[in-house]
């Protein structure tokens, strides 16, 4: 392989140029501004305002304007929203949601549950800094047990629904719970595994046990205890 | 009268934070300076007998204790010129970082202190905490030995390296042979530690770092023999000496063929250092990190303090060689043995000169570190076959066309010293030139990308 006088002229000539033209890049690049944008502490705007407009964040429902249609929960691909509906015990007519829990860690974001909405009651919101220790309580429960909600009824030839300001729900429940608080114990305690070493002999025991669990929702506290971490 | 208090700031609040950093920024400085200007010439004979016979009360010729005093007075002087290395590598460190992420459009470690300038204490700190592992299949006892050879082969340089008109530790006859001679001791460790290591990739690292040294020591051989024979000398203070204060009395711009050898230099050096495009030795996407791929703690930080440290090295070498080193513009050697004055000790005027000399070097060595890490951020790594290439049929012939064309200069620059003085000037002034076209070419970069313009912002 020899190379020619020319080869080797113009084989300087290309290093030199490719240094000019190379250098001088990167020295405007150190002269012109980072585009690294400070996330969170050194923002000029609130990063709600800087998120892209059709951003879609933690899905919030506002009680108020909601159907009790369960919609949503048809609609979810990943069956991250649970919606309980039962018969208010003082008045047979009124119809209460007593859960409707959305578990925002599973949720994928994509928007399906709030297209079915008759009343625009769920929606996605800017919000997304909710960072929890414990991953079950990114479930986000809007409707109380204690306390269940009735169902709304949209009034025939209303000129719009009311809804609470975008937003305000959401921060309201992030800000009310610590980032460290206590797993959530109201789920449904996992059903039990057979323990790690399984002699031989107890391991039929165990299932009637697993068959046990589901059955017996009412007493949690009890069954956490001995529910394996996932 | 005007009402003054001051309160000491809370911790953790932001003026305690840009107090502290401004005074690190100001002070580390500061001191190096102070400890350079005010140990490094005491510890020359004359001075340091002065201070034995006028300090010590004691005649130096017959005390016992003078041989101990003189072993003292050079442990002091290592531990200066070592303190001076390690701090201003782990400052490189630092900056290194801040420049690249420019280069990248990112911001670099900014929260450390003000401008993220404690970051390379904080760094340091965490990998002195760090455990030192040894691998099991290791050769235990050369795998923790070899990065004091490394080490050493830096610490080395500096003893010749001058900072300054009398900032050198010892002038060698030798020196800048000297230099070439201990900066392949590093060879040494590098080739220790990519063994014991006992993996593959240390090995390969090591390999190709011993190859690429050793063979880019000809053409900076080479290199350095065109300044050696414009100035008749191989000691560094004598090579500056030759030099002037104006920039067309350095070497660089008085003979075209040491222009030249300057750049065949400056390449040898990057790749001796294993900096980008040349660090093949510690190519990420290929070796890990190369022969030091194995080291944790206290070691692994040893090689990058070694890595950076020879910034300083890189650029002061080339200052001695080609830029007039600490020559101060319009002061000559008479200036100098003025305000030195007829006392045993120097007067203020001299040191105060000595830390102007040392201001001058330190400018123009951080230029070419400058240019250094530009350079890094700014080329891709090249292939091994083309490393060698460049210094085999680039660097090594040209660098005997320079010292050829700088024996002839030599005849005719005896001759004629204006055909000297006219060539150097010709040459500053193309070197003038290309900076502005290279100055407007940056600007024309800047603005081609629409709403782009310079925004030295977002820090």
């Amino acid at each position: 392989m020899s190379t020619t006088a020319s080869e080797y002229v113009g084989n300087i000539r290309d290093t030199v140029t490719s240094f000019w033209h190379g250098m001088s890049v990167t020295l405007s690049q150190v002269l012109r501004r980072p585009i690294t944008v400070q996330y969170p502490d050194r923002l000029e705007l609130p990063v709600q305002d800087v998120l892209p407009a059709r951003y879609r964040g933690f899905l919030e429902v506002d009680v108020d304007i909601c159907t009790g249609c369960q919609a949503c929960e048809r609609a979810c691909p990943i069956s991250c929203i649970s919606i309980e509906l039962e018969k208010d015990p003082s008045n047979p007519k009124q119809r209460v949601v007593t859960q409707f829990d959305i578990d925002e860690a599973k949720c994928m974001f994509c928007g399906l549950c709030v297209e079915p909405c008759p009343t625009g009651s769920i929606q996605h919101t800017r919000e997304f800094e909710a960072t929890q220790r414990s991953v079950r309580n990114l479930v986000f429960r809007w409707a109380d047990p204690i306390k269940p909600f009735p169902v709304y009824k949209v009034v025939k030839g209303a000129p719009y629904i009311p809804r609470a300001p975008l937003g305000s729900l959401v921060q309201a429940l992030v800000a009310r719970r610590r980032w460290d608080a206590p797993a959530l114990t109201y789920l449904p305690p996992e059903p039990l595994k057979a323990p790690p070493p399984p002699p031989p002999k107890p391991a039929p025991a165990a299932k009637p046990a697993a068959a046990a669990a589901p059955a017996a929702p009412a007493a949690p506290a009890a069954a956490k205890p001995d529910a394996p971490k996932p | 009268m005007t009402q003054f208090s001051f309160a000491f700031p809370k911790p953790g609040t932001k003026k305690l934070l840009v107090g502290a950093s401004l005074g690190a920024v100001i002070g580390i400085p500061v001191l190096l300076a102070c400890l350079l200007v005010f140990v490094i010439p005491m510890m020359h004979k004359p001075l340091f007998d002065a201070f034995i016979r006028e300090k010590l009360g004691r005649d130096p010729a017959s005390w016992a204790g003078t041989q101990w005093t003189y072993g003292l007075a050079f442990f002091v002087a290592g531990i200066v010129m070592f303190t001076f290395a390690a701090i201003t590598g782990g400052i490189f460190s630092w900056y290194e970082r801040r420049v690249a992420a420019r280069m990248q459009s990112r911001i670099g470690p900014n929260r450390v202190g003000a401008g993220g300038f404690l970051q390379w204490i904080a760094d340091a700190v965490k990998l002195l905490f760090k455990e030192d592992l040894v691998p099991g299949e290791a050769d235990a006892l050369v795998f923790r030995a070899a990065p004091y050879f490394v080490v050493a082969g830096m610490t080395l340089v500096l003893v010749a390296l001058p900072a300054g008109q009398a900032i050198v530790v010892a002038d060698l006859d030798v020196g800048i042979f000297y230099i070439l001679a201990v900066t392949s001791f590093i060879v040494v460790g590098v080739i220790l530690s990519g063994w014991s290591s006992n993996s593959k990739w240390s090995l390969f690292g090591a390999i190709r770092a011993t190859a690429q040294i050793i063979s880019y020591e000809i053409p900076a051989g080479l290199a350095i023999l065109v300044p050696v024979l414009m100035a008749g000398t191989l000691s560094t203070q004598g090579l500056i000496q030759a030099q002037g204060g104006w920039p067309w009395e350095w070497f660089f711009f008085r003979n075209p063929a040491a222009a030249v050898a300057f750049f065949i230099l400056f390449i040898s050096q990057l790749a001796e250092g294993n900096r980008t495009p040349f660090d093949l030795a510690e190519a990420e996407s290929e070796l890990v990190a190369g022969y030091f791929s194995e080291y944790s703690g206290f070691r692994f930080a040893l090689y990058f303090l070694v890595e950076w440290a020879n910034l300083w090295i890189i650029g002061a070498v080339a200052t001695t060689l080609f830029l007039g080193g600490w020559q101060i513009p319009g002061v000559g050697t008479q200036t100098w043995a003025a305000v030195r004055g007829s006392g045993s000790f120097p007067a203020w005027g001299w040191w105060a000169l000595q830390f102007v000399s040392l201001g001058v070097f330190a400018l123009k060595t951080l230029f070419l570190v400058n240019v250094v890490i530009w350079i890094r951020w700014t080329l891709p790594r090249i292939r091994i076959d083309q490393m060698m290439t460049l210094c085999w049929k680039y660097l090594v012939p040209a660098g005997f066309a320079a010292m050829l064309f700088t024996l002839i200069w030599q005849m005719i620059a005896t001759w004629a010293p204006v055909v000297e003085r006219i060539t150097a000037l010709a040459v500053l002034a193309a070197t003038i030139w290309v900076t502005w076209r290279f100055l407007v070419q940056t600007r024309k970069n800047v603005s081609l990308i629409a709403h782009e313009r310079i925004d030295l912002s977002n820090w």
